[in-house]
């Protein structure tokens, strides 16, 4: 009969505590809670507004839609005089056979990939020529240098003709070969191995 | 193969070399010809004379001398010579494609644009004022394998692996500032380098635990990881966190840059089909000891390893030494963290007879790590970025530990 007493008497002196403990635990916990919670601002307001400068000193991107192409042209024939100066060293005297990379090739079986059987998009050779080539002298050739590699890239893969004019207007037209190759990254983890 | 075999016969001698220079100079400053080396004892009793005082700049021991292993592209983290899960910052793996530019901080900026409300150009005093953020997490270049030889350290195997604790400011919070317009879908990340590297990222990633990065294990950005700012892009491909950040631009659409289309794509099958913005590195392991070119002696051995997820925590890294008859799970070291290199530990007793170690990560996602017949039948022999597959060390009875590089011809 005593145990059951002694547990009666445990169990309100422990309920006395938690009561007396609980509004101390609850005070600290949310001051601790509304100290953290300093409002982060909606903005903190640095940095500058960009000014038109800022962006078109850096916006050189150019998308499959043509967005971003500057004004000028050029034939494959007009690209032949740049290719020899500025490409033929790495890429080979017809865009292939060069220590870089081969450019010219139809066959999509071949081995490495060109533009002629991999590239998806035209405007992306005009996007990265002007951005990153010729290697040791990259930004230094002019949108109609540009445009004419373009087109001689493209009709030596018979992509276009050779008298094809490639313009910010004809070369988002160009469909490529390979355009229709790519598919989305279908993996998500899981057990799948994909 | 023969080059890489020279490099690292050359830094082993290195290493002879500098001790042997050490022992000289020690006895030459002793002025005793008779130094006899005994075990436990220094060639100079350091107990007898007072070490170099304090430095600016602390340096490794000279008798510590871990490479990266540098190719023309890329230079490779020496994964066997290190220990823990953090990467000394310059270890760290490098990988560009137009050289490492030399930026001058003061003049660096930011540019935010495109389908924005507020088009932003940030200073780097402006992007350290934001709140930081720092985390620990892996990086890996999309193209790391090397199947090799049977003498391919593991740095060779994939040393396009490191781990670090980024710190820098949420990207999120700077959309905060420039607001996003809603039918900005994709941002472009470009670089301030000779290859002014470009790259799409769909936006849900900028949301999501994207980071503009400032500092790298504490310090400042190592030049060749992007000084004074990259684009971190936890579990993706490396190449996507683009270093030296200059420019980001928001649109409704990827931009198909060449790096893209062209590069990072993933053929399928018999090649007819690629797979594109394949973002995200499964998951992967490897032991890093005991391995080539290490020659052990029969009895207990630990043997250790990397195991990281692009997808999350790794909850699981199974060892076999039998190669790949029974598994068993290793020990994992605390913390394991989400999108990070975890160290594994499995106790192997060698009784000397020939044996092949090898690992298995498994993630949260119930991914398992697969060998490499699976990536081939399930992708086809094309496919030259994201191989992750089950690597192996086998070892002879002479002890010495081969690269299990025959698994990887088929």
């Amino acid at each position: 009969m005593t145990g059951p007493r002694v547990s009666v008497t445990t169990v309100l002196a422990l309920a006395i505590s938690v009561s007396l403990l609980f509004p101390h635990i609850q005070t600290l916990a949310s001051g601790q809670r509304r100290q953290r919670s300093v409002q982060t601002p909606r903005t903190f307001g640095f940095g500058r507004p960009a000014v038109s400068d800022d962006i078109t000193r850096l916006d050189i991107d150019v998308m499959p839609d043509g967005t971003g192409l500057p004004l000028g042209g050029g034939t494959a024939s007009d690209g032949a005089r740049t290719w020899k100066q500025s490409c033929a060293g790495c890429h080979g005297s017809e865009g292939q056979g060069g220590t870089a990379a081969p450019l010219v090739g139809r066959d999509p079986a071949a081995r490495p990939p060109t533009v002629g059987n991999y590239w998806p998009y035209a405007t992306t050779l005009y996007d990265y020529i002007n951005r990153a080539m010729p290697r040791t002298s990259p930004g230094t050739l002019t949108p109609n240098q540009i445009y004419g590699l373009v087109a001689w890239i493209l009709a030596k893969n018979k992509v276009i003709s050779e008298d094809a004019r490639m313009t910010a207007e004809t070369l988002p037209a160009v469909l490529m070969p390979a355009r229709n190759r790519f598919v989305p990254d279908d993996r998500q983890g899981g057990a799948e191995v994909r | 193969m023969t080059k890489k075999k020279q490099s690292l016969t050359t830094s082993q001698a290195r290493k002879r070399l500098t001790r042997r220079e050490l022992l000289g100079r020690a006895v030459g400053a002793v002025g005793v010809a008779a130094v006899v080396p005994v075990n436990g004892q220094q060639a100079i009793d350091t107990t007898r004379r007072p070490g170099r005082g304090p430095s600016e700049i602390d340096q490794r021991s000279p008798f510590v001398t871990p490479r990266r292993d540098p190719s023309a592209t890329s230079s490779r983290t020496p994964l066997q010579d290190l220990r823990g899960t953090i990467t000394p910052a310059d270890l760290h793996f490098e990988r560009h494609h137009g050289g490492v530019p030399e930026i001058d901080p003061d003049r660096y900026e930011l540019l935010i644009h495109g389908l924005v409300d507020r088009q932003t150009v940030f200073s780097l005093a402006d992007l350290k004022r934001f709140p930081s953020t720092s985390r620990i997490c892996f990086l890996e270049c999309a193209g790391n394998l090397r199947r090799g030889n049977p003498e391919t350290p593991p740095q060779m195997v994939c040393g396009l692996t490191s781990q670090t604790e980024w710190t820098g400011v949420m990207l999120s919070t700077l959309l905060r500032e420039t607001g996003t317009k809603p039918n900005a879908t994709w941002f472009l990340a470009e670089g301030q380098d000779a290859a002014v590297m470009s790259r799409s990222i769909p936006i849900e990633k900028a949301f999501d635990d994207a980071m503009i990065v400032y500092a790298q294990n504490g310090d400042a950005l190592m030049p060749g990881n992007g000084y004074p700012v990259r684009l971190l892009l936890p579990g993706f491909e490396g190449n996507s966190s683009v270093k030296w950040l200059r420019r980001i631009e928001f649109a409704d659409r990827p931009f198909m840059t060449r790096e893209e289309t062209s590069k990072y794509t993933d053929p399928l099958g018999d090649g007819s089909i690629s797979r594109q913005f394949s973002f995200v590195m499964d998951a992967r392991s490897i032991i890093t000891d005991p391995a080539y070119p290490r020659v052990i002696e029969p009895g207990w051995h630990e043997i250790r390893g990397l195991a990281w997820s692009g997808r999350g925590r790794i909850t699981q890294v199974d060892v076999s030494t039998d190669g790949g008859m029974s598994w068993h799970p290793a020990d994992l070291q605390a913390p394991v963290l989400s999108k990070a290199h975890v160290r594994f530990r499995h106790l192997w007793h060698w009784t000397g007879s020939p044996a092949e170690i090898m690992s298995r990560a498994i993630d949260e996602t119930g991914y398992v790590q697969p060998t490499w017949e699976t990536l081939r039948l399930v992708r086809g022999p094309w496919t030259r970025y994201h191989q992750n597959p089950i690597t192996s060390w086998t070892v002879g009875e002479n002890g010495r530990m081969l690269f299990g590089s025959e698994r990887l011809q088929i």
